[in-house]
């Protein structure tokens, strides 16, 4: 099935968690969060939370700006 | 002169008390070493970041620095256009950052970065009933700065002029205004160029200055922080001591023959 990872369309075995898509980002774990479908997904509700088929989800962190 | 003014003159936003009444930005220095030597010249204790997609490479180490400097995270919501962007990237920055500050901007267009009074309202009401500690940035407009403070923000943050203009204090006189109603900190933002537009906002009576521009992109950041940190200061000073009235003619300062 196919997920949009910040902003881009992949593949991703059905069941696919919010854990198993920060593993194939190799985003860093701490100082970021996750937005699935434009909800925040708590970080310890990362390995249960599976993700839709067709879903967004957005993986956030902090960069110099203001 | 830092530790008089220092001593026992807190700046307090909701549950936060900071010795330092210089919030600085982070954006725009050319790398992170800059970025620390302006850092600890300033002598801040809350500095902005911004929210981005992260990549593989895992941030730009900004976060690692201001953990290392001891300096509180001031996340802002800069990029959206909407209340309900601000309010889920406000959310996500609570998250990945454990902080319930935020720095609400919503900006109305790239041209001009002026907030839009609409959308920061509404927004401003759903982050304060969601718990969050709200510094939000709005137009020099006494009547929404009130506004603002009834839907429950920390502090509101005028702007001096647009962001990054580098024009000063484009309307010192509706500041003193925010200023005179307000019940909760005012923190002058945007359109600082230079110390003495610091020392203004502080003469006007506002209890913080926010700056990024000015200092990160001056041809020496290191020496521009010193100098805002001394500005914000002699400014806090020159209000508490209460200045002469202005006259229009001369009056002697020695005695008559």
């Amino acid at each position: 099935m196919e997920i949009q990872v910040n902003g881009q369309w992949r593949e991703f075995p059905e069941g696919t968690t919010v854990a198993e898509v920060l593993d194939a980002l190799g985003a860093a774990r701490q100082g970021v969060a996750v937005a699935l479908n434009g909800e925040v997904v708590r970080r310890g509700e990362w390995p249960d939370a599976v993700v839709p088929k067709g879903a967004s989800v957005d993986v956030l962190t902090a960069v110099q700006g203001g | 002169m830092a530790d008089m003014v220092q001593d026992g003159d807190q700046l307090v936003i909701g549950e936060y008390k900071l010795s330092s009444r210089l919030v600085i930005g982070t954006g725009g220095a050319a790398n992170l070493a800059v970025l620390e030597r302006a850092l600890v010249a300033s002598g801040t204790e809350l500095t902005t970041v911004a929210m981005r997609r992260a990549d593989a490479e895992g941030g730009s180490g900004v976060l690692e620095l201001l953990r290392r400097l001891g300096i509180a995270l001031l996340p802002n919501t800069a990029g959206c256009r909407t209340a309900a962007e601000a309010v889920l990237t406000a959310r996500l920055a609570r998250e990945a950052l454990d902080t319930d500050l935020v720095k609400l901007e919503v900006h109305a267009d790239d041209r001009t970065l002026l907030p839009d009074p609409l959308e920061t309202l509404d927004a401003a009401e759903q982050l304060a009933a969601d718990g969050f500690t709200v510094l939000v940035y709005t137009n020099d407009d006494p009547v929404l700065a009130l506004r603002l403070e009834e839907a429950g923000c920390a502090a509101v943050m005028p702007l001096g002029a647009p962001i990054g203009t580098g024009l000063g204090i484009r309307n010192p006189h509706n500041i003193e205004l925010i200023v005179s109603r307000a019940s909760v900190p005012v923190i002058l933002d945007a359109g600082i160029g230079t110390a003495s537009d610091a020392t203004l906002a502080m003469e006007l009576g506002c209890d913080a200055v926010l700056l990024s521009t000015a200092v990160t992109r001056a041809a020496d950041p290191e020496k521009m922080a010193s100098a805002m940190r001394s500005a914000v200061i002699a400014g806090r000073l020159a209000r508490g001591a209460g200045r002469v009235p202005q006259r229009f003619w001369a009056h002697a300062s020695s005695p008559p023959r």
